[in-house]
Order: C-alpha cells, then structure tokens, then sequence
C-alpha cells in the first residue's frame, strides 16, 4: 500500500496499517468536531509516527499514485475543519 | 475514513484536472511535461521567498539585539551612577525586547524548517520530471499499443498526484510567508513609532538623564577642585 504524506513524499507501508490508521483518522475527526487542538495535534502526529515507523520511503525516481493520502505534518486545526466542510486547501 | 479520505478526494480532484487534456495522450504527456517544468520554477521561487523572508527576520533581530545591548550597558551605567530607578526602567525595556527576540528566534526556525522542507521537494520534484522525460519519450514512440496507453494513465496520474502535492506546499509556503510579513512590518512599525527601540537613540530619556548625572557630578569635581586650589 502507498501513502503519501503531503509535503513529504510517499512511502510503502504494509496493507495491515490501515486499520490502526483508521482508527487514529476517526479520533482525529472527533478532536476537529470538538475543536480540541491538543487532541488533534496529537491525533496527527500519531498518524504520522504509525506511518513512518511501519513505512519505507518510495524514490525520488517513482512515479506512481497513492492509496492514502494523508495531510501535511503542520496542518493547523483551522485548516483541518475546512477540509471537513469541504472548501479544499488547493486553489482550483 | 475521516481526514484521511476527504483529503484524498481533494487531491484527487487537483489531479483531475491536471489530467484534463487525455485525447491525444502524446499531447498530453508534453503539456505534462510542461506543467511541471512550471511547477519546479514555483518551488525554485518558493525557496527564494522564504531566504528572503528568513533574511529579514535575521536582520530585525540583529537590530533588536543591538538596542538590548545597549540597554543593558545603560543599566549598568545607571547603577554606577546610583540611578536605581533609570536601572530599573532600562532593565524593563531590555526585557521586553528579550520577548521580543524570542520570537523572532522562533519565526526564524520555522523559516529553516520550511526552506529544508521545499529544498527537499524542489529535489524531489526535478528527479521525476527528469523520470517523466524519458518514459514520456519512451511512450510516446509507441503509445498507439493498448498497453502503452495504460502506461500513459498511470505515468500522468502518478505526476499529476505529486503535482498536486508540491503544489499545495508552495501554495501553503507562500500563506505562510505572507502570514510572516505582516507580522514583520508590524515589528517594523513598533520600532518605528519608538515604542521598541527609541529611547535608545540619541537624546532619550536613559541618556538623558545618565548625561545630567555625570555633568553633575563632573560640576561638582571640578567645584571640589577649584576649592581646594583656593584654599577654601
């Protein structure tokens, strides 16, 4: 399986992570509900660590898409509701 | 899934309209091409902006560390002078800016963090582009195969997500820059009004003062002095 971290690159991690990711991505859900940013900062950056721990980094020279993709590591809270309410962080 | 799957839906979207023009994929893969030859200028400049930016911050914070010195070399003065109060108020003004400083220092890092971060991506990004040349050539030889055509997908899909990607951080890097700026000028403004660094200058309060101290006490030397040459 392929994530790419936003800002970061892309990395290989085993099929088996999704299920720790995703239960990381749903408290992370509940903290931007809840607006609690040091539950959220938290939340992200164990999202963060699961991934680089489990993962190895794809080369510079692959060129391929992703399964996952996950939010820049200094996504703010603020930045993070948006994305829930559905106005992106790219300018169109 | 949360964050996760609405943040692969926008970049999917980004990548969509990357991949606009797939009628003609030997079109498609130069337009590509193109587009991220572009993209690597952005960054280019992106790591430009952010020197810059850091430049500055650098600069402010040496002129901040020239008035606290010199605020501090006043408390001293002060003090020899038996001017607890001029001390006290220097010390004051010397902390405020230590605050001051500190901040700085922290912009200043984040600065780092950034530059680092879009050096690694310029990196990065220049790789594949160079990847992309050569298979786009490669496929562009025989794209009329079936099979090449899928390899065109996914060589375009693959560019286009990381496209998006650096996109966003040079996007995301120039907010943040702006963000920086504006706190700049207004740092800027603060020294400007003297709220931060005038009574540093020539003429403020602390020298003032300190001068009247020591012409005092030089008047009253000289007094003893002319005194004792009298006789008195």
């Amino acid at each position: 399986m392929i994530i790419r971290i936003m800002g970061e690159g892309q990395f290989k991690v085993p099929s088996a992570l999704l299920d720790e990711l995703n239960v990381i991505d749903n408290q992370i859900v509940d903290f931007v509900a809840k607006e609690d940013e040091a539950g959220y900062k938290k939340g992200l950056s164990e999202l963060f660590v699961a991934i680089k721990d489990k993962g190895t980094p794809l080369g510079a020279e692959d060129i391929v898409e992703s399964d996952i993709i996950v939010p820049p590591e200094d996504l703010t809270l603020e930045e993070a509701a948006k994305i829930f309410s559905g106005a992106g962080l790219i300018e169109d | 899934m949360g964050l996760l799957n609405r943040m692969g839906t926008i970049v999917k979207a980004k990548t969509n309209t990357l991949m606009d023009r797939l009628e003609d994929p030997s079109e498609t893969l130069d337009y590509s091409y193109q587009k991220q030859l572009d993209l690597l200028q952005n960054v280019r400049r992106g790591v430009a902006e952010v020197a810059t930016s850091k430049k500055r911050l650098e600069l402010q914070k040496a002129k901040l560390m020239q008035s606290r010195d010199k605020l501090d070399s006043q408390a001293r003065d002060a003090i020899k002078s038996d001017r607890e109060d001029l001390a006290r108020m220097a010390l004051e003004r010397k902390t405020a800016l230590d605050s001051q400083i500190r901040g700085l220092d922290l912009q200043i890092a984040d600065l780092q963090r950034e530059q680092d971060k879009l050096e690694a991506t310029e990196k990065r990004l220049s790789t594949k582009i160079e990847v992309f040349r050569t298979r786009k050539e490669s496929l562009k030889a025989q794209h009329s195969a079936a099979e090449a055509q899928v390899k065109v997908t996914e060589s375009l899909t693959g560019i286009s997500e990381e496209m998006a990607d650096v996109g966003m951080a040079v996007q995301r890097s120039e907010d943040k820059i702006e963000n920086m700026k504006a706190r700049s000028a207004a740092l800027d403004e603060l020294m400007d009004s003297g709220a931060l660094e005038d009574f540093t200058q020539s003429g403020d309060n602390i020298d003032r003062e300190l001068a009247k101290v020591k012409a005092e006490s030089d008047v009253e030397l000289e007094l003893a002095k002319l005194k004792a040459e009298a006789g008195k």
